[in-house]
């Protein structure tokens, strides 16, 4: 387990547990009452650290190393039904964005998403879930074959942003992106997104357009990162902080502007202490988002998302 | 032996009294060419020499546009708020009423409705001096307005990009009003009413991963940057040295995004060619 630096404290009170019960165990001395003492404290401190987490320690538990990404959540919640499908048919095969059919009770969905990898090797291969323009058109893909037969779909979003690379661009980037926008807005089944890690501007959009959009708990979702932010507005990196509070990028602010619809709670200390718990919440989300959604006709399914849509900003005059 | 010689002494003339050059009489180009700001006007502010499209705002395309600069502007009066109450170096609010005393414009965008070679248009044109032409609530909204009233009244709708992509300062609420046009554009696509996006320089960010690349046809001014990432972001990303003319027009054009490429003074032609062509219409002279 990786602790983030807010964390160190409970670092240390397990450490210090791990060792009392060492000690119990290979020494005649009584350690109930001193384990007992460091449990109730680890458990305080816990409250008191996960409770108050500042919008940055929220960026930072999103992007944790432990923290499950969308195929765990995917293998997690589909079991062996999951069917992975690959490529755009046009140029190739993007590892960062990943799509494929999979079972949750007995309805299919179709399940998208951007993937993250879990050490050096992977996260190279998956170019640290920065999908290229074929990435976004391999989603286009897959939505528009699940739309062919009536299979709701599922995109889960975790990405640092699209790769701002050069033949991204000769490829067209914002292309893809934009034309992905356009046709989730009237897509005719289902879209239910989902933010699990990061949800950094339209690279998260290209795939976030949703009748239900739902954010973990420790996600964030912006139109750009605090970081780069805070070297545009500052002229410096050294003011993430600041830029992650200004941005009102958790899900508690997005929510409370109305741009995403639920929050999906968390185990303490985040999506990564209690994985099994995690998916269970995300699959439960799932399943209540399709109940509320699957009696819609298309038409009133787009149009309601339409709507939705075009609700969104805050103007005066 | 001087042939020349100063037949008065010392140069009497006070500081104050010396005349200068009155400015703006003259622009140069980023090649180096002089040009007379009159012929340049008169020359659709191109630079006659090398064919250098200034940036211009909405005022002048409206003048390009519009047969006799005649036309109906839509929703002028909507500004932008302060949902976030953002503040980085500066408030927001402070900001926008910087940008709105410096250019005399409301926000980034403005929208307008007029006859262009005879036949209704509405056009909704960028304003890169407000604030980089940022897109925040205030030009989705007068966007996907613009698109609604040529939806209601069956008219071709023309955007203009001229922008540094969403503006932060609104945050996720800009970001989706990546989303917000994008509805209005799927909307006017399944009415069959023609929509052009024209990008001229710079055309980044956010628009381009929305309506800028989303146009029946895609156009643009020759030498404009068009990207999704800016040129600067790509070269650190990547460590790579930039192609020579990389997210030039030229570029994408090259690279199948764009239909065209117009020089400014024939662009009021070609846009009319097309809806006349596309709609099956007799072709205006």
């Amino acid at each position: 387990m990786e602790y983030l630096e807010f964390e160190l404290p409970i670092k240390e009170l397990e450490d210090q547990l791990q060792k009392c019960k060492v000690i119990g165990e290979e020494s005649d001395v009584d350690v109930t009452e001193t384990c007992a003492q460091i449990e109730k404290k680890l458990k305080v401190t816990q409250k008191e650290i996960y409770k108050n987490l500042t919008p940055w320690q929220r960026v930072q538990l999103s992007r944790h190393p432990d923290r499950p990404y969308t195929l765990d959540h995917i293998r997690a919640i589909c079991g062996t039904s999951f069917l992975e499908l690959h490529g755009d048919r046009s140029f190739k095969d993007d590892k960062a964005m990943i799509g494929g059919l999979g079972k949750v009770g007995d309805q299919s969905f179709m399940f998208i998403g951007q993937q993250k990898g879990y050490n050096t090797k992977t996260r190279q291969y998956r170019n640290f879930g920065m999908a290229n323009p074929e990435g976004y058109r391999k989603a286009l893909r897959l939505m528009k074959s699940a739309e062919k037969f009536g299979i709701p779909v599922v995109t889960l979003l975790d990405t640092p942003g699209a790769y701002p690379g050069l033949e991204a661009e000769e490829r067209g980037q914002g292309e893809a992106i934009a034309r992905n926008i356009l046709e989730m807005t009237r897509l005719k089944v289902p879209i239910i997104t989902i933010v699990v890690g990061e949800g950094a501007s339209g690279g998260a959009l290209g795939i976030g357009v949703g009748d239900r959009v739902l954010m973990l708990e420790n996600t964030w979702y912006s139109v750009i990162s605090p970081e780069s932010c805070s070297s545009i507005l500052w002229r410096s990196w050294e003011y993430k902080e600041q830029a992650a509070e200004a941005l009102k990028l958790t899900a508690a602010d997005m929510k409370k502007l109305k741009l995403v619809d639920e929050i999906i709670k968390e185990p303490l200390g985040g999506a990564h202490r209690d994985r099994e718990k995690t998916f269970t919440a995300v699959s439960n989300a799932i399943v209540k988002s399709y109940e509320e959604l699957k009696n819609l006709s298309p038409k009133d399914l787009v149009s309601q998302r339409m709507e939705k849509y075009a609700q969104m900003g805050v103007v005066k005059g | 032996m001087s042939w020349f010689k100063r037949k008065t002494k010392g140069i009497t003339t006070t500081t104050e009294e010396k005349k200068d050059t009155p400015r703006g009489l003259w622009y140069k180009s980023p090649t180096g060419k002089i040009v007379d700001t009159e012929e340049l006007e008169k020359n659709f502010y191109v630079s006659p020499e090398d064919g250098y499209h200034v940036r211009i705002g909405s005022r002048e395309y409206f003048e390009i546009l519009f047969d006799d600069n005649k036309f109906k502007e839509l929703d002028a009066n909507l500004e932008s708020k302060d949902p976030l109450k953002f503040v980085d170096t500066k408030k927001y609010p402070d900001r926008l009423k910087a940008a709105q005393e410096k250019t005399k414009l409301k926000d980034a965008v403005r929208c307008a409705v007029g006859k262009s070679k005879g036949k209704d248009l509405v056009v909704a044109c960028m304003d890169f001096a407000f604030i980089g032409g940022s897109m925040g609530s205030v030009v989705g909204e007068k966007i996907a307005r613009a698109a609604d009233y040529s939806l209601k009244n069956k008219i071709p709708l023309l955007v203009i990009s001229k922008s540094g992509g969403a503006r932060m300062m609104e945050a996720a609420l800009s970001l989706m009003q990546l989303a917000k046009t994008s509805v209005k554009l799927a909307q006017l696509a399944d009415a069959g009413i023609p929509y052009i996006s024209l990008c001229t320089d710079p055309t980044t960010g956010g628009t381009t991963a929305s309506f800028a690349m989303l146009g029946d046809i895609n156009i643009a001014e020759p030498g404009a940057l068009i990207g999704f990432a800016g040129p600067r972001i790509v070269r650190d990303t990547t460590g790579k040295e930039l192609p020579e003319g990389f997210q030039t027009s030229e570029f994408l054009l090259e690279h199948g995004f764009l239909d065209f490429i117009t020089h400014r003074k024939d662009l009021k032609d070609k846009i009319n060619q097309y809806l006349d062509l596309i709609l099956n219409q007799p072709l205006r002279a």
